[in-house]
């Protein structure tokens, strides 16, 4: 697969896509996306680990949930991450999250996401992939 | 739709403006309780669920619904703005050295932290205080307080309605301005459109003035992200169909309603001490640099809202709960809620531009509460994606430029300056004309930037 992930224009903020063979996978490169609004994901360390479970009673709400369980955690860590596993299990999601602190000088950090929010939120299976997108609040 | 949707805007104005707008306020009038319009200011441009520009007013006696959607994550987003007491040359004298110590004091973009830690204890106190509790701590002045909308305090407040991640969120955020549009500038007044309201207010031709536009930080976003969510699972359990889940919304009367009430008003607390703190750090800078300087508070308003408030509607007066997403309250003259030294002119309206572009302070008007519940717009609008605006510009090249014309800017990511470059907004001054030819608010006075300091 060639795409993994992209960024599409919404008026006031961004919205992210994610590809994958599994819906997991696409999942993590959502959220890859969403650090490259951010900075650019070469920059980031992978040098610490965290653990972020969620769930929702439909995919696309566990998606939007794991991109904000995400956001969440880079807010209240200051960190960024470059890496991330996704497992899936009926309603609930286990993820895991690489990256390290904030670092101004190094990653100069373009913007804060706020929040995922429903707004133009899909998963679905289409061509040979599937996607998961939503545009994020910055 | 339960009611008509009214967009208020010039005819270029409304040409650019998105489908989406029209589409999302149409979404926003078929909701359960909904009173007399589904409003766009002339700023609106396509948000989520609500328009941004979007106002809203529902009836609790009519199955009226509080929307977290019609708020928005930034809750409490708003704008300050101060007298500094010194005019352009005064400025322009220490204009850089100023704008380096005024970088240097503020906390500004990702990952930044503010000097103050909260304990538990504290982080209840400040929610349910708001900006008097900063000022109770040292963080500003007595008098600020009046000139803040509730006079800095939100009641109603609910410590124990927000979770215990988003006071994770917010340990150590307060005093910290946040990232993307935020922003605090030194601004000249350039143009005084109506002398008396502009005498009430302080304000003259060549004097400087000083605006901060931030919210609620990590804790706002927290709880517009929890309750987005819970509304919208719960949505079918209270008998609404939702023609978008971004509208996710609950009875005012019901437990969620009432739980998410009492988180908002919380959030708005943490702005208003939050904007609060600022303002004290600010007033530290220029002690420094400029000690004539006297920063004097001439309001503070929010444009990212749920308020109780009364109307008039289907002929009668009644409390209904006003959503503002992207939109300010503009009380007209004489309205009880105004500080009495402002209370003749109407209740300021804060209007912030892009950087390089102008500001602008106006005044609410009697029509505004028929027009559209006493509400004007609250910025420019953005006119270009971000995504578009990265593959215009460069920051270096927007910071050069803006330099050029004596306008200093300083930021931790010039991409993010680049994002935030002034081509990306539509024109500040058609929005204002466009709020002032309808009666929503009226031009009080225009000013310009000096120095800029984004986050």
């Amino acid at each position: 697969m060639t795409r993994r992930w992209e960024l599409f224009a919404h008026d006031a903020d961004m919205g992210v896509r994610g590809f994958g063979a599994t819906v997991a996978e696409a999942f993590e490169h959502a959220a890859l996306a969403m650090t490259s609004i951010v900075t650019d994901v070469e920059l980031v360390d992978a040098q610490e680990e965290i653990s972020i479970e969620c769930e929702a009673p439909d995919l696309e709400l566990l998606f939007a949930d794991w991109l904000n369980a995400v956001i969440s955690e880079m807010s209240a860590r200051h960190m960024l991450f470059r890496a991330f596993k996704v497992r899936l299990d009926g309603s609930r999601l286990h993820g895991q999250a690489w990256g390290e602190r904030v670092d101004a000088a190094r990653h100069r950090p373009a913007v804060e996401i706020k929040g995922a929010t429903y707004t133009a939120l899909r998963v679905a299976f289409e061509g040979n992939a599937w996607m998961a997108q939503t545009v994020v609040d910055v | 739709m339960r009611v008509p949707v009214v967009i208020y805007a010039s005819e270029a104005l409304l040409r650019d403006m998105d489908d989406k707008v029209g589409e999302q306020a149409a979404n926003v009038a078929r909701l359960p309780g909904i009173v007399t319009a589904s409003y766009a200011m002339p700023d609106a441009h396509w948000g989520y669920g609500f328009p941004i520009g979007g106002v809203a007013a529902f009836d609790p006696d009519a199955g009226g619904v509080v929307s977290a959607g019609g708020v928005g994550f930034d809750i409490s987003c708003g704008v300050r703005c101060l007298h500094t007491g010194l005019g352009r040359d005064d400025i322009m004298s220490v204009q850089k050295s100023l704008a380096d110590a005024l970088y240097k004091r503020i906390p500004a973009g990702v990952g930044s932290t503010g000097a103050i830690r909260l304990d538990d204890a504290a982080m209840d106190t400040m929610l349910l205080r708001g900006a008097r509790w900063a000022v109770d701590n040292g963080w500003g002045l007595d008098e600020d307080l009046e000139r803040i909308e509730e006079h800095g305090r939100m009641s109603g407040a609910r410590a124990d309605a927000v979770s215990d991640q988003a006071k994770r969120r917010q340990r150590d955020e307060m005093g910290t301005l946040g990232s993307g549009n935020h922003y605090l500038e030194v601004q000249e007044v350039t143009n005084v459109f109506d002398e008396a309201a502009a005498r009430a207010y302080g304000l003259s031709v060549g004097d400087v003035v000083l605006m901060i536009h931030c919210g609620s930080r990590g804790l706002g976003h927290q709880i517009g992200t929890e309750f987005l969510k819970q509304m919208a699972i719960s949505a079918a359990e209270h008998g609404i169909a939702l023609p978008d889940r971004e509208l996710a919304c609950a009875p005012i009367r019901s437990a969620l309603g009432e739980k998410y009430l009492g988180a908002m008003r919380a959030a708005i607390n943490c702005a208003l001490a939050n904007r609060q703190i600022l303002t004290h750090l600010v007033r530290e800078v220029f002690a420094e640099a400029l000690p004539a300087a006297r920063l004097r508070l001439i309001y503070d308003v929010s444009h990212n809202t749920c308020k109780v408030e009364r109307h008039r509607t289907r002929g009668t007066t009644k409390e209904l709960y006003v959503h503002r997403k992207g939109a300010t309250r503009a009380l007209g003259p004489g309205h009880a809620d105004i500080p009495s030294p402002l209370r003749a002119a109407g209740q300021p309206v804060l209007i912030g531009g892009s950087m390089g572009t102008a500001s602008y302070v106006l005044a609410g008007t009697t029509k505004s509460e028929s027009l559209a519940f006493s509400s004007a717009c609250h910025g420019a609008g953005r006119a270009m994606s971000r995504h578009q605006a990265l593959k215009e510009w460069r920051g270096r090249q927007v910071v050069d430029a803006l330099a050029a014309r004596g306008i200093l800017v300083r930021s931790p990511s010039l991409r993010g300056v680049a994002e935030e470059a002034p081509g990306a907004y539509k024109d500040v001054s058609a929005v204002v004309e466009a709020a002032d030819a309808s009666g929503l608010a009226r031009r009080v006075a225009r000013v310009e930037p000096l120095i800029c300091i984004k986050g």
